[in-house]
């Protein structure tokens, strides 16, 4: 299933690539990049499922994977014009030369962020989702506000959900902070948190693949969120090469590719109660 | 004077120079940038008052652990050798394995054999990790200490009668504990900065919570914030462990 699909993806994405009217069109980015003739894309290391297959973004594998070499596309730069190198937050917001021309790993877009590096139009807009285990849902918690205070909460310490946490759902104790989404994945199977806040891709994933008796427990309504999480491309500050970007991000919205990439990579959310 | 002439120049050098570098505008901006530093600078004292509690239920934990390895490494008869064989593979172990790896092991690892809240908790096991990991190395200092001790005082204390756990009790000991009192304040200043790694367990100490301003305002200054408090405590006690040497090698010679 797993192979088929990825081959059924390789031939789409190739079908893409070859679409005659893109490749060389649009070279707004000529003379821009960080390496003449290339487009350099950063992603995290190790790079998540479901935003890219197997933490090798170079098969086009995996939502951001595939938005990337989309985008790419749109800038005129084919499959084999595409180099990917990996970066850190930490490295893509400090000061100095960048070695990519853009990075994208879910990072939401901020006002404070966008004082200290550029970010592209947003990609993908997620809800927060709560992760739990089996054991706290038979304990009684539900997806009601009340219920969600009561709980232990985790979080990634470089992501917005611990400014969600804090600021909407309010809990009773103190949430724990984590590196990556691994380490709050332990904690849960720890018992030292009862409850994770992710973007509900990665609690999907995590509560399908990771835990063995997670549960996705609610998605938060968007116009709940103070700080609805955008996912935008990340360059350096004051990029020439943004416009160029914007511009790819705009056109795979408007001919469908992004819709198309997002049902192809991304589980069908709908079924995820919303939280009261 | 002519050290406070060249210390004044250097100083000035670098006052003048590092501006003059093409990046300093940028570099400043994210990491000496005053209006984060206000903005952060007192939740990070607060969040530094976790790192002191830390540090105040590990410390003597490890000062005791500590000892009672040393004392394991030490033991004469024959019968006891296990506790030796046992003494030697603890400070192997974890002298050996870094800090960072403990914690995780023992922080995620032990709660995850199910054990209840709060029983669980990463304060609790977090505190285990630093406590056997910093035990090895004051067992090593106070076993330095106990051999620094002549053999000629034990076998004198031997033949006035005191048993062999009196003879440690009262005559190596004091002696042995006052000597590596400076060695010790070494690991506590050590420990201090180590207590930081709890952070990659869940708790929000200082380190952590520099690192959420860092990420919500994509600004390293709150990391200057957290050096500047670490500092703060660090060098004032630098300085006195280098007054108790100085003082320990005044009456010694």
């Amino acid at each position: 299933m797993n192979t088929k699909l990825s081959i059924l993806s390789g031939l789409m994405l190739s079908a893409l690539m070859l679409t005659p009217a893109h490749a060389g069109e649009n070279k707004c980015a000529t003379g821009l990049t960080v390496k003449e003739g290339v487009l350099t894309i950063a992603t995290g290391n190790p790079a998540y499922f479901p935003w890219v297959i197997d933490d090798a973004p170079e098969s086009g594998q995996g939502f951001e994977a595939a938005v990337a070499y989309a985008v790419a596309e749109k800038m005129g730069y084919d499959k084999d014009k595409v180099e990917w190198v990996r970066a850190s937050f930490d490295q893509s917001i400090q000061p100095g030369p960048k070695d990519f021309d853009f990075n994208l790993q879910q990072f939401s877009i901020t006002e404070e962020r966008e004082q200290v590096v550029d970010f592209s139009e947003s990609y993908y807009s997620s809800p927060m989702a709560v992760l739990i285990r089996k054991p706290t849902m038979e304990a009684g918690a539900t997806a009601t506000m009340d219920s969600l205070k009561t709980l232990k909460w985790g979080a990634g310490a470089s992501t917005t959900a611990l400014g969600f946490i804090t600021n909407d759902i309010k809990p009773d104790s103190d949430p724990l902070l984590y590196d990556d989404v691994a380490n709050v994945t332990e904690a849960l199977k720890a018992g030292q948190i009862d409850a994770g806040l992710f973007d509900l891709p990665t609690a999907l994933f995590t509560s399908a693949v990771l835990l063995e008796d997670g549960v996705v427990l609610g998605q938060f309504p968007a116009e709940l969120a103070t700080n609805p999480d955008q996912f935008g491309l990340l360059m350096s500050n004051d990029n020439p090469i943004k416009p160029c970007v914007d511009e790819g991000v705009r056109r795979i919205k408007e001919d469908g590719t992004l819709k198309r990439i997002e049902a192809e990579w991304l589980q069908e959310t709908t079924d995820v109660p919303v939280i009261q | 004077m002519i050290a406070g002439v060249s210390t004044f120049i250097v100083l000035a050098l670098i006052v003048i120079l590092v501006p003059m570098a093409p990046g300093w505008e940028a570099v400043q901006k994210s990491f000496f940038n005053k209006e984060v530093f206000l903005k952060t600078f007192p939740k990070l004292l607060s969040a530094f008052w976790l790192d002191v509690l830390i540090f105040l239920w590990c410390a003597p934990l490890i000062a005791i652990l500590g000892l009672a390895i040393a004392l394991c490494r030490d033991v004469q008869s024959p019968v006891l050798f296990p506790l030796r064989i046992f003494g030697a593979v603890y400070t192997d172990i974890f002298r050996g394995v870094p800090v960072v790896l403990t914690v995780y092991l023992i922080g995620f690892g032990i709660p995850g054999l199910g054990l209840p809240r709060p029983y669980n908790s990463p304060y609790i096991w977090g505190s285990v990790a630093l406590v056997l990991t910093y035990s090895a190395y004051v067992a090593e200092i106070f076993r330095s200490g106990i051999e620094s001790v002549h053999k000629s005082q034990r076998a004198a204390a031997s033949s006035l009668g005191l048993s062999n756990s009196d003879v440690m009790r009262y005559v190596v000991l004091p002696q042995a504990i006052r000597r590596v009192v400076p060695a010790n304040m070494n690991m506590l200043i050590a420990l201090q900065k180590d207590v930081a790694l709890l952070s990659f367990i869940g708790p929000v100490e200082i380190f952590r919570q520099a690192g959420v301003f860092k990420s919500l305002l994509a600004n390293f200054t709150p990391y200057v914030g957290a050096a500047v408090i670490f500092l703060a405590v660090t060098i004032p006690a630098t300085r006195f462990a280098d007054y108790l040497l100085a003082k320990q090698n005044r009456e010694r010679s």
